[in-house]
Protein backbone atom coordinates (compact mmCIF):
# COMPACT_ATOMS: atom_id res chain seq x y z
CA UNK A 1 0.00 0.00 0.00
CA UNK A 2 1.74 2.94 -1.16
CA UNK A 3 -1.18 5.71 -0.33
CA UNK A 4 -3.70 6.11 2.66
CA UNK A 5 -7.74 4.86 1.54
CA UNK A 6 -8.35 8.68 2.66
CA UNK A 7 -5.44 10.44 0.26
CA UNK A 8 -6.78 8.18 -2.43
CA UNK A 9 -10.88 8.21 -2.12
CA UNK A 10 -9.82 12.68 -1.80
CA UNK A 11 -8.04 12.60 -4.92
CA UNK A 12 -11.36 11.02 -6.82
CA UNK A 13 -13.37 14.16 -5.39
CA UNK A 14 -11.17 16.38 -6.20
CA UNK A 15 -11.56 14.74 -10.22
CA UNK A 16 -15.33 15.00 -8.93
CA UNK A 17 -15.27 11.22 -9.27
CA UNK A 18 -17.27 9.72 -6.32
CA UNK A 19 -14.67 6.43 -5.54
CA UNK A 20 -15.35 2.82 -4.29
CA UNK A 21 -13.89 0.46 -3.07
CA UNK A 22 -14.13 -3.87 -4.03
CA UNK A 23 -13.27 -6.11 -1.62
CA UNK A 24 -11.55 -9.47 -2.48
CA UNK A 25 -15.10 -11.21 -3.52
CA UNK A 26 -15.61 -7.86 -6.03
CA UNK A 27 -18.11 -6.78 -3.69
CA UNK A 28 -18.35 -3.10 -3.38
CA UNK A 29 -17.25 -1.70 0.02
CA UNK A 30 -17.68 1.96 1.24
CA UNK A 31 -16.70 3.37 3.95
CA UNK A 32 -12.63 3.36 2.11
CA UNK A 33 -10.72 1.28 4.66
CA UNK A 34 -7.03 -0.67 4.59
CA UNK A 35 -7.13 -4.10 3.08
CA UNK A 36 -8.66 -3.05 -0.73
CA UNK A 37 -6.58 -2.33 -3.49
CA UNK A 38 -9.51 -2.35 -6.24
CA UNK A 39 -10.93 1.31 -6.58
CA UNK A 40 -13.75 2.23 -9.02
CA UNK A 41 -16.07 5.26 -9.91
CA UNK A 42 -19.67 5.20 -8.97
CA UNK A 43 -22.01 6.50 -11.76
CA UNK A 44 -23.47 8.72 -9.19
CA UNK A 45 -27.23 7.02 -9.11
CA UNK A 46 -28.79 6.24 -5.91
CA UNK A 47 -31.87 5.88 -3.89
CA UNK A 48 -32.26 7.24 -0.11
CA UNK A 49 -32.66 4.69 2.13
CA UNK A 50 -32.60 6.77 5.28
CA UNK A 51 -33.49 10.25 6.08
CA UNK A 52 -33.25 13.05 8.75
CA UNK A 53 -33.57 16.68 9.23
CA UNK A 54 -30.84 17.80 11.60
CA UNK A 55 -32.25 21.02 13.63
CA UNK A 56 -29.19 22.68 15.32
CA UNK A 57 -29.71 25.74 17.35
CA UNK A 58 -27.48 28.08 16.16
CA UNK A 59 -28.26 27.19 12.06
CA UNK A 60 -30.47 25.97 9.24
CA UNK A 61 -31.93 22.73 9.26
CA UNK A 62 -30.45 20.27 6.87
CA UNK A 63 -30.43 16.96 5.52
CA UNK A 64 -28.15 14.21 6.79
CA UNK A 65 -29.67 10.70 4.61
CA UNK A 66 -27.89 7.52 3.74
CA UNK A 67 -27.65 6.59 0.32
CA UNK A 68 -28.10 3.17 -1.66
CA UNK A 69 -25.86 4.08 -4.73
CA UNK A 70 -26.71 1.58 -7.59
CA UNK A 71 -23.77 -0.22 -7.68
CA UNK A 72 -24.36 -1.59 -4.04
CA UNK A 73 -22.69 0.22 -1.30
CA UNK A 74 -24.11 2.99 0.98
CA UNK A 75 -22.88 6.39 2.03
CA UNK A 76 -24.03 9.44 4.45
CA UNK A 77 -24.63 12.80 2.59
CA UNK A 78 -26.70 15.50 2.19
CA UNK A 79 -29.54 16.02 -0.39
CA UNK A 80 -29.38 19.44 -1.75
CA UNK A 81 -31.80 21.60 -3.86
CA UNK A 82 -35.08 20.93 -2.18
CA UNK A 83 -35.98 21.63 1.40
CA UNK A 84 -34.61 18.91 3.74
CA UNK A 85 -38.08 17.88 5.07
CA UNK A 86 -38.81 16.97 1.37
CA UNK A 87 -36.82 14.31 1.42
CA UNK A 88 -38.42 11.00 1.28
CA UNK A 89 -36.54 7.07 1.87
CA UNK A 90 -37.00 5.67 -1.86
CA UNK A 91 -36.56 8.88 -3.75
CA UNK A 92 -34.10 8.62 -6.78
CA UNK A 93 -31.25 10.68 -6.68
CA UNK A 94 -27.85 12.01 -8.27
CA UNK A 95 -24.33 12.80 -7.19
CA UNK A 96 -23.69 16.15 -7.09
CA UNK A 97 -20.67 18.56 -5.62
CA UNK A 98 -20.10 21.15 -2.97
CA UNK A 99 -17.29 23.02 -2.21
CA UNK A 100 -15.12 21.89 0.31
CA UNK A 101 -14.93 23.56 3.59
CA UNK A 102 -11.81 25.18 5.41
CA UNK A 103 -8.57 26.66 4.61
CA UNK A 104 -6.73 23.63 4.01
CA UNK A 105 -7.88 22.88 0.31
CA UNK A 106 -10.11 20.33 1.59
CA UNK A 107 -11.50 18.36 -1.94
CA UNK A 108 -15.08 19.11 -2.73
CA UNK A 109 -17.72 16.70 -0.81
CA UNK A 110 -20.04 14.45 -2.28
CA UNK A 111 -24.20 15.67 -1.90
CA UNK A 112 -26.82 14.86 -3.64
CA UNK A 113 -29.57 15.97 -5.71
CA UNK A 114 -33.21 14.99 -6.68
CA UNK A 115 -32.88 12.77 -10.03
CA UNK A 116 -35.96 14.71 -11.39
CA UNK A 117 -36.71 18.16 -10.66
CA UNK A 118 -40.65 18.13 -9.24
CA UNK A 119 -40.11 14.03 -8.61
CA UNK B 1 -19.80 -20.75 36.78
CA UNK B 2 -23.26 -19.43 38.28
CA UNK B 3 -22.40 -15.86 39.85
CA UNK B 4 -24.52 -13.36 41.53
CA UNK B 5 -24.58 -9.87 42.24
CA UNK B 6 -24.25 -9.38 45.61
CA UNK B 7 -24.47 -5.57 46.09
CA UNK B 8 -25.95 -2.48 43.79
CA UNK B 9 -25.91 1.47 44.34
CA UNK B 10 -26.25 3.91 42.30
CA UNK B 11 -24.20 7.58 43.11
CA UNK B 12 -24.95 11.16 42.24
CA UNK B 13 -27.95 10.91 39.47
CA UNK B 14 -29.35 13.61 38.51
CA UNK B 15 -26.82 16.20 39.46
CA UNK B 16 -24.15 16.03 41.28
CA UNK B 17 -22.45 17.75 44.02
CA UNK B 18 -19.59 20.48 43.35
CA UNK B 19 -16.60 19.53 42.26
CA UNK B 20 -17.41 15.51 42.21
CA UNK B 21 -15.82 14.12 39.21
CA UNK B 22 -16.63 11.33 37.21
CA UNK B 23 -14.06 8.63 39.31
CA UNK B 24 -15.35 10.14 42.20
CA UNK B 25 -19.34 9.28 41.60
CA UNK B 26 -17.77 6.11 40.27
CA UNK B 27 -15.74 5.43 43.09
CA UNK B 28 -18.78 6.35 45.72
CA UNK B 29 -20.95 3.60 43.76
CA UNK B 30 -18.56 1.18 44.05
CA UNK B 31 -17.91 2.10 47.94
CA UNK B 32 -21.75 1.82 48.21
CA UNK B 33 -22.26 -0.86 46.44
CA UNK B 34 -19.53 -3.07 48.63
CA UNK B 35 -21.26 -1.79 51.70
CA UNK B 36 -24.66 -3.21 50.25
CA UNK B 37 -23.05 -6.99 49.80
CA UNK B 38 -21.41 -6.11 53.32
CA UNK B 39 -17.87 -5.82 51.60
CA UNK B 40 -14.92 -3.92 51.61
CA UNK B 41 -12.58 -2.62 48.51
CA UNK B 42 -9.81 -4.78 50.35
CA UNK B 43 -11.85 -7.92 49.72
CA UNK B 44 -12.42 -6.82 45.52
CA UNK B 45 -9.71 -8.65 43.20
CA UNK B 46 -11.31 -7.36 39.88
CA UNK B 47 -12.27 -4.02 38.65
CA UNK B 48 -14.35 -3.40 35.42
CA UNK B 49 -15.26 0.19 34.52
CA UNK B 50 -15.51 1.76 31.22
CA UNK B 51 -16.80 5.45 30.35
CA UNK B 52 -16.21 8.31 27.58
CA UNK B 53 -14.67 10.32 30.32
CA UNK B 54 -12.54 8.09 32.07
CA UNK B 55 -10.21 6.18 28.94
CA UNK B 56 -8.79 4.39 32.45
CA UNK B 57 -11.15 3.77 33.96
CA UNK B 58 -10.81 0.40 35.17
CA UNK B 59 -7.17 1.44 36.41
CA UNK B 60 -8.44 4.79 37.98
CA UNK B 61 -11.47 3.41 39.73
CA UNK B 62 -8.82 0.76 41.64
CA UNK B 63 -7.04 3.74 42.40
CA UNK B 64 -10.05 5.28 43.90
CA UNK B 65 -10.87 2.50 45.68
CA UNK B 66 -7.35 1.92 47.19
CA UNK B 67 -6.52 -1.51 46.00
CA UNK B 68 -4.44 -3.11 43.72
CA UNK B 69 -6.61 -5.95 41.84
CA UNK B 70 -5.08 -8.93 39.80
CA UNK B 71 -8.01 -8.42 37.23
CA UNK B 72 -8.90 -5.16 35.53
CA UNK B 73 -11.41 -4.64 32.24
CA UNK B 74 -11.94 -1.45 30.60
CA UNK B 75 -13.64 -2.92 27.92
CA UNK B 76 -15.97 -0.23 25.69
CA UNK B 77 -19.33 -0.92 24.55
CA UNK B 78 -20.93 2.46 24.93
CA UNK B 79 -24.00 2.04 27.03
CA UNK B 80 -23.63 -1.85 26.69
CA UNK B 81 -20.66 -1.91 28.53
CA UNK B 82 -21.69 -2.63 32.24
CA UNK B 83 -23.85 -5.54 30.62
CA UNK B 84 -20.79 -7.02 28.69
CA UNK B 85 -18.67 -6.21 32.07
CA UNK B 86 -21.36 -9.31 33.57
CA UNK B 87 -20.55 -11.66 31.32
CA UNK B 88 -16.68 -11.04 31.43
CA UNK B 89 -16.81 -10.57 35.09
CA UNK B 90 -18.33 -13.88 35.37
CA UNK B 91 -15.41 -15.25 33.06
CA UNK B 92 -12.86 -14.06 35.13
CA UNK B 93 -14.35 -15.55 38.14
CA UNK B 94 -14.86 -19.02 36.34
CA UNK B 95 -11.17 -18.59 35.20
CA UNK B 96 -9.89 -18.04 38.56
CA UNK B 97 -8.71 -14.34 37.28
CA UNK B 98 -10.94 -13.02 40.24
CA UNK B 99 -13.20 -13.78 43.08
CA UNK B 100 -14.86 -10.66 44.09
CA UNK B 101 -15.40 -7.93 41.22
CA UNK B 102 -16.68 -4.86 41.28
CA UNK B 103 -18.17 -2.99 38.37
CA UNK B 104 -18.70 0.42 37.95
CA UNK B 105 -19.82 3.76 35.91
CA UNK B 106 -20.23 7.48 36.68
CA UNK B 107 -20.71 10.49 34.90
CA UNK B 108 -20.54 14.09 35.14
CA UNK B 109 -21.68 15.05 31.33
CA UNK B 110 -24.73 17.30 32.98
CA UNK B 111 -22.36 19.72 35.53
CA UNK B 112 -19.37 19.26 32.33
CA UNK B 113 -21.27 19.40 29.61
CA UNK B 114 -22.00 16.60 26.90
CA UNK B 115 -19.57 17.89 24.69
CA UNK B 116 -16.86 17.83 27.08
CA UNK B 117 -17.77 14.66 28.97
CA UNK B 118 -18.63 12.97 25.23
CA UNK B 119 -16.14 13.86 22.78
CA UNK B 120 -17.32 12.38 19.56
CA UNK B 121 -14.41 10.96 17.05
CA UNK B 122 -13.89 12.85 13.72
CA UNK B 123 -15.11 10.37 11.30
CA UNK B 124 -13.72 11.43 8.69
CA UNK B 125 -16.83 9.82 6.00
CA UNK B 126 -19.78 10.96 7.84
CA UNK B 127 -17.93 14.39 8.94
CA UNK B 128 -18.67 16.35 6.07
CA UNK B 129 -22.66 16.46 6.51
CA UNK B 130 -22.16 17.35 10.30
CA UNK B 131 -24.31 15.11 11.51
CA UNK B 132 -25.11 15.90 15.66
CA UNK B 133 -24.50 12.41 16.97
CA UNK B 134 -25.39 10.55 18.42
CA UNK B 135 -29.47 11.74 17.84
CA UNK B 136 -28.72 11.91 13.82
CA UNK B 137 -28.63 8.12 13.82
CA UNK B 138 -31.16 7.58 15.76
CA UNK B 139 -33.32 9.55 13.80
CA UNK B 140 -32.47 7.78 10.73
CA UNK B 141 -33.48 4.56 12.48
CA UNK B 142 -36.50 5.85 13.39
CA UNK B 143 -37.08 7.46 9.72
CA UNK B 144 -36.31 3.76 7.71
CA UNK B 145 -38.62 1.99 11.01
CA UNK B 146 -42.01 4.02 10.00
CA UNK B 147 -41.01 4.01 6.32
CA UNK B 148 -40.65 0.14 6.69
CA UNK B 149 -43.22 -0.87 9.20
CA UNK B 150 -46.14 2.31 9.42
CA UNK B 151 -44.59 3.33 12.53
CA UNK B 152 -45.98 6.39 13.83
CA UNK B 153 -44.80 9.35 15.98
CA UNK B 154 -47.87 8.43 18.27
CA UNK B 155 -46.01 4.83 19.03
CA UNK B 156 -42.94 6.63 19.31
CA UNK B 157 -44.53 8.99 21.91
CA UNK B 158 -45.97 6.48 24.20
CA UNK B 159 -42.34 5.37 24.90
CA UNK B 160 -41.80 8.70 25.94
CA UNK B 161 -45.05 9.07 27.96
CA UNK B 162 -44.70 5.71 29.55
CA UNK B 163 -41.58 6.24 30.59
CA UNK B 164 -43.16 9.16 32.62
CA UNK B 165 -45.67 7.06 34.23
CA UNK B 166 -43.21 4.98 35.64
CA UNK B 167 -41.31 8.01 36.66
CA UNK B 168 -44.05 9.66 38.48
CA UNK B 169 -43.94 7.14 40.98
CA UNK B 170 -40.32 7.33 41.11
CA UNK B 171 -39.24 10.58 43.99
CA UNK B 172 -35.76 10.34 42.41
CA UNK B 173 -36.57 11.06 39.19
CA UNK B 174 -35.06 14.12 37.38
CA UNK B 175 -38.70 14.30 35.06
CA UNK B 176 -41.68 14.19 36.60
CA UNK B 177 -44.41 16.90 35.31
CA UNK B 178 -47.19 15.33 33.03
CA UNK B 179 -46.42 14.52 30.01
CA UNK B 180 -48.95 13.60 27.26
CA UNK B 181 -49.19 12.23 23.38
CA UNK B 182 -49.97 15.97 22.12
CA UNK B 183 -47.06 17.44 24.32
CA UNK B 184 -44.73 14.77 22.77
CA UNK B 185 -45.48 15.61 19.45
CA UNK B 186 -45.62 19.40 19.39
CA UNK B 187 -42.20 18.99 21.21
CA UNK B 188 -39.83 21.02 19.26
CA UNK B 189 -38.00 19.04 17.16
CA UNK B 190 -34.16 17.98 17.41
CA UNK B 191 -34.03 15.97 14.59
CA UNK B 192 -36.83 14.71 12.51
CA UNK B 193 -38.48 12.24 13.01
CA UNK B 194 -37.07 12.92 16.63
CA UNK B 195 -38.40 16.13 19.02
CA UNK B 196 -37.31 16.61 22.09
CA UNK B 197 -39.15 14.57 24.14
CA UNK B 198 -38.46 11.70 22.29
CA UNK B 199 -34.54 12.24 23.13
CA UNK B 200 -33.38 10.87 26.80
CA UNK B 201 -32.66 13.08 29.39
CA UNK B 202 -28.61 14.58 29.98
CA UNK B 203 -27.98 13.93 33.87
CA UNK B 204 -24.60 13.33 35.66
CA UNK B 205 -25.02 10.09 38.02
CA UNK B 206 -23.33 6.69 38.17
CA UNK B 207 -23.92 2.93 39.93
CA UNK B 208 -22.04 -0.28 40.42
CA UNK B 209 -22.13 -3.62 40.72
CA UNK B 210 -20.42 -6.49 43.23
CA UNK B 211 -20.46 -9.69 41.69
CA UNK B 212 -19.23 -12.81 43.13
CA UNK B 213 -19.81 -16.88 42.83
CA UNK B 214 -23.37 -17.91 43.60
CA UNK B 215 -21.88 -19.48 46.25
CA UNK B 216 -19.95 -17.28 48.21
CA UNK B 217 -22.99 -14.39 47.27
CA UNK B 218 -25.57 -16.48 49.41
CA UNK B 219 -23.61 -15.70 52.41
CA UNK B 220 -23.03 -12.26 51.94
CA UNK B 221 -25.38 -9.48 53.65
CA UNK B 222 -26.98 -8.80 50.13
CA UNK B 223 -29.88 -10.99 49.21
CA UNK B 224 -28.09 -12.14 45.60
CA UNK B 225 -29.40 -11.37 42.37
CA UNK B 226 -28.19 -14.18 40.04
CA UNK B 227 -27.08 -14.05 36.45
CA UNK B 228 -29.04 -16.57 34.39
CA UNK B 229 -27.77 -15.50 31.16
CA UNK B 230 -25.65 -13.05 29.00
CA UNK B 231 -24.39 -12.22 25.73
CA UNK B 232 -23.15 -9.28 23.79
CA UNK B 233 -22.85 -8.93 19.95
CA UNK B 234 -21.99 -6.01 17.96
CA UNK B 235 -22.51 -4.65 14.04
CA UNK B 236 -20.49 -1.39 13.42
CA UNK B 237 -18.89 1.79 14.50
CA UNK B 238 -20.84 3.99 12.38
CA UNK B 239 -24.13 4.45 11.53
CA UNK B 240 -23.24 4.37 8.18
CA UNK B 241 -21.57 1.16 8.49
CA UNK B 242 -24.65 -0.46 9.24
CA UNK B 243 -26.13 -2.67 7.23
CA UNK B 244 -30.25 -2.53 8.32
CA UNK B 245 -31.47 0.24 10.44
CA UNK B 246 -34.35 -1.64 11.53
CA UNK B 247 -32.41 -4.70 12.79
CA UNK B 248 -29.90 -4.71 15.47
CA UNK B 249 -27.40 -6.99 17.09
CA UNK B 250 -30.18 -7.53 20.08
CA UNK B 251 -31.33 -10.46 17.79
CA UNK B 252 -28.19 -12.07 18.59
CA UNK B 253 -27.21 -11.40 22.26
CA UNK B 254 -30.69 -11.31 23.16
CA UNK B 255 -31.02 -14.93 21.52
CA UNK B 256 -27.72 -16.15 23.14
CA UNK B 257 -28.62 -14.46 26.39
CA UNK B 258 -31.95 -16.45 26.73
CA UNK B 259 -30.20 -19.82 24.92
CA UNK B 260 -28.44 -20.01 27.88
CA UNK B 261 -30.87 -19.10 30.59
CA UNK B 262 -32.98 -21.82 28.59
CA UNK B 263 -36.18 -18.49 28.87
CA UNK B 264 -37.58 -17.35 26.84
CA UNK B 265 -39.23 -13.92 26.20
CA UNK B 266 -42.95 -14.67 27.70
CA UNK B 267 -41.04 -16.02 31.48
CA UNK B 268 -39.43 -11.91 31.69
CA UNK B 269 -41.87 -9.97 34.48
CA UNK B 270 -39.49 -6.93 34.00
CA UNK B 271 -37.63 -5.33 31.02
CA UNK B 272 -35.10 -2.76 31.63
CA UNK B 273 -34.49 -1.72 28.08
CA UNK B 274 -32.20 1.05 26.62
CA UNK B 275 -34.16 4.31 25.70
CA UNK B 276 -31.88 6.64 24.72
CA UNK B 277 -34.42 7.85 21.96
CA UNK B 278 -37.80 6.42 22.04
CA UNK B 279 -37.17 4.40 18.67
CA UNK B 280 -34.86 2.35 20.90
CA UNK B 281 -37.15 0.07 23.01
CA UNK B 282 -39.10 -0.54 20.26
CA UNK B 283 -36.22 -1.72 18.30
CA UNK B 284 -34.50 -3.70 21.18
CA UNK B 285 -38.54 -5.15 22.26
CA UNK B 286 -39.05 -6.55 18.26
CA UNK B 287 -35.40 -7.63 18.62
CA UNK B 288 -34.95 -9.58 22.27
CA UNK B 289 -38.50 -11.22 20.77
CA UNK B 290 -41.14 -9.58 22.79
CA UNK B 291 -42.97 -9.02 19.30
CA UNK B 292 -42.32 -9.66 15.83
CA UNK B 293 -40.14 -7.26 13.61
CA UNK B 294 -42.04 -4.29 13.23
CA UNK B 295 -45.19 -4.91 15.53
CA UNK B 296 -42.72 -2.84 18.38
CA UNK B 297 -44.85 0.25 17.48
CA UNK B 298 -48.39 -1.45 18.35
CA UNK B 299 -46.81 -3.31 21.59
CA UNK B 300 -45.53 0.27 23.07
CA UNK B 301 -48.51 2.19 22.41
CA UNK B 302 -51.96 2.59 24.37
CA UNK B 303 -50.65 2.44 28.00
CA UNK B 304 -48.95 -1.26 27.24
CA UNK B 305 -45.10 -0.81 29.33
CA UNK B 306 -46.89 2.11 31.12
CA UNK B 307 -47.47 1.58 34.92
CA UNK B 308 -50.39 -1.19 35.39
CA UNK B 309 -50.11 -2.19 31.52
CA UNK B 310 -48.90 -5.55 29.78
CA UNK B 311 -45.01 -5.50 30.71
CA UNK B 312 -42.96 -3.43 33.13
CA UNK B 313 -40.70 -1.55 31.12
CA UNK B 314 -38.96 0.62 32.90
CA UNK B 315 -40.19 1.22 36.02
CA UNK B 316 -37.56 3.55 37.09
CA UNK B 317 -38.79 6.05 34.45
CA UNK B 318 -35.55 5.05 31.98
CA UNK B 319 -33.12 7.33 30.80
CA UNK B 320 -36.00 9.38 28.87
CA UNK B 321 -37.18 10.44 32.48
CA UNK B 322 -35.32 9.44 35.12
CA UNK B 323 -31.88 9.78 34.18
CA UNK B 324 -29.83 9.40 31.83
CA UNK B 325 -25.64 9.76 32.87
CA UNK B 326 -23.97 9.72 29.61
CA UNK B 327 -24.07 5.47 29.16
CA UNK B 328 -27.31 4.55 30.76
CA UNK B 329 -26.28 0.72 31.55
CA UNK B 330 -25.56 1.10 34.45
CA UNK B 331 -28.44 2.60 36.16
CA UNK B 332 -30.52 0.10 34.51
CA UNK B 333 -29.21 -2.57 35.29
CA UNK B 334 -29.43 -1.23 39.59
CA UNK B 335 -33.05 -0.99 38.58
CA UNK B 336 -32.81 -4.58 37.41
CA UNK B 337 -31.53 -5.34 40.53
CA UNK B 338 -34.36 -3.76 42.48
CA UNK B 339 -37.07 -5.06 40.67
CA UNK B 340 -35.70 -8.75 41.56
CA UNK B 341 -34.99 -7.94 45.62
CA UNK B 342 -37.65 -5.35 46.19
CA UNK B 343 -40.42 -5.79 43.62
CA UNK B 344 -40.76 -9.65 43.61
CA UNK B 345 -39.44 -10.12 40.14
CA UNK B 346 -38.04 -13.92 39.08
CA UNK B 347 -36.97 -13.44 36.02
CA UNK B 348 -35.38 -9.36 34.73
CA UNK B 349 -34.17 -8.44 31.45
CA UNK B 350 -31.57 -5.94 31.47
CA UNK B 351 -30.43 -4.62 27.68
CA UNK B 352 -27.58 -2.46 27.07
CA UNK B 353 -26.87 -0.63 23.60
CA UNK B 354 -23.82 1.80 23.01
CA UNK B 355 -22.88 4.36 20.42
CA UNK B 356 -25.20 4.45 17.20
CA UNK B 357 -26.88 1.11 18.04
CA UNK B 358 -23.33 -0.62 17.79
CA UNK B 359 -23.31 -2.68 20.44
CA UNK B 360 -25.67 -4.62 21.96
CA UNK B 361 -25.35 -6.29 25.33
CA UNK B 362 -28.38 -8.57 26.95
CA UNK B 363 -28.87 -10.21 30.49
CA UNK B 364 -31.28 -12.58 32.49
CA UNK B 365 -31.29 -11.64 36.24
CA UNK B 366 -33.61 -13.95 38.61
CA UNK B 367 -34.08 -14.20 41.90
CA UNK B 368 -32.54 -17.57 44.06
CA UNK B 369 -35.66 -19.10 43.25
CA UNK B 370 -35.48 -18.23 39.21
CA UNK B 371 -31.69 -19.68 39.66
CA UNK B 372 -32.98 -23.05 41.11
CA UNK B 373 -35.55 -23.53 38.54
CA UNK B 374 -38.32 -22.86 40.76
CA UNK B 375 -40.34 -19.32 39.66
CA UNK B 376 -42.07 -18.79 43.08
CA UNK B 377 -45.84 -18.03 42.70
CA UNK B 378 -46.21 -15.13 44.71
CA UNK B 379 -44.32 -12.38 45.51
CA UNK B 380 -42.20 -13.47 48.77
CA UNK B 381 -41.46 -11.03 51.43
CA UNK B 382 -38.39 -9.15 51.78
CA UNK B 383 -35.87 -10.50 53.56
CA UNK B 384 -34.17 -7.78 54.14
CA UNK B 385 -35.45 -4.25 54.70
CA UNK B 386 -32.41 -2.73 53.08
CA UNK B 387 -32.02 -3.29 48.87
CA UNK B 388 -29.77 -1.87 46.61
CA UNK B 389 -28.80 1.51 47.55
CA UNK B 390 -30.84 3.64 44.87
CA UNK B 391 -30.16 6.97 44.34
CA UNK B 392 -28.81 9.23 47.60
CA UNK B 393 -32.31 10.77 48.19
CA UNK B 394 -34.00 7.95 48.24
CA UNK B 395 -32.93 6.20 51.50
CA UNK B 396 -33.27 9.85 53.29
CA UNK B 397 -37.26 9.58 52.56
CA UNK B 398 -38.95 6.69 55.28
CA UNK B 399 -39.48 3.82 53.31
CA UNK B 400 -37.75 4.54 50.14
CA UNK B 401 -40.12 4.20 46.83
CA UNK B 402 -43.66 3.62 46.83
CA UNK B 403 -43.99 0.38 45.51
CA UNK B 404 -44.66 0.31 41.47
Amino acid sequence: MERSPADVYAEHCRRHELAYQLDADGRPVFRPRVGHDAWRISAGHGTIYATAVARPRDGAARSVVLVDLDEGFRMMSTVVGIAPEDVTIGMRVRLAWRDGAGEDDAPPVPVFEPAEKGA
Amino acid sequence: MQVAIAGAAEAQMGLALPGMSASDVMAQAARDALRDAGLQPADVDGVFAASTQLPWAGVTLAEELGIAPRHSDSTMLGGASPMAHLAHARAAIAAGLCEVAVIAYGSTQRSLGRSRASVQELDPWEAPYAPPLPVTAYALAASRHMHQFGTTPEQLAWVAVSARQWAQRNPDAWSREELTIADVLAAPRVCDPLGVRDCCLVTDGGGALVVTSAARARDLRGTPVHLLGAAEAQTHRHVSAMADLTRTAAVDSGARAFAEAGLRPADVTSVQVYDAFTITPILFLEDLGFCAKGEGGAFVADGRIAPGGELRVNTSGGGLSYGHPGMNGMPLLVEAVREVREEGKDIVLAHGNGGVLSTQATVLLGSEAAAEGRPRTKVARLREPAGAVMGRRRRALAGGRAAR
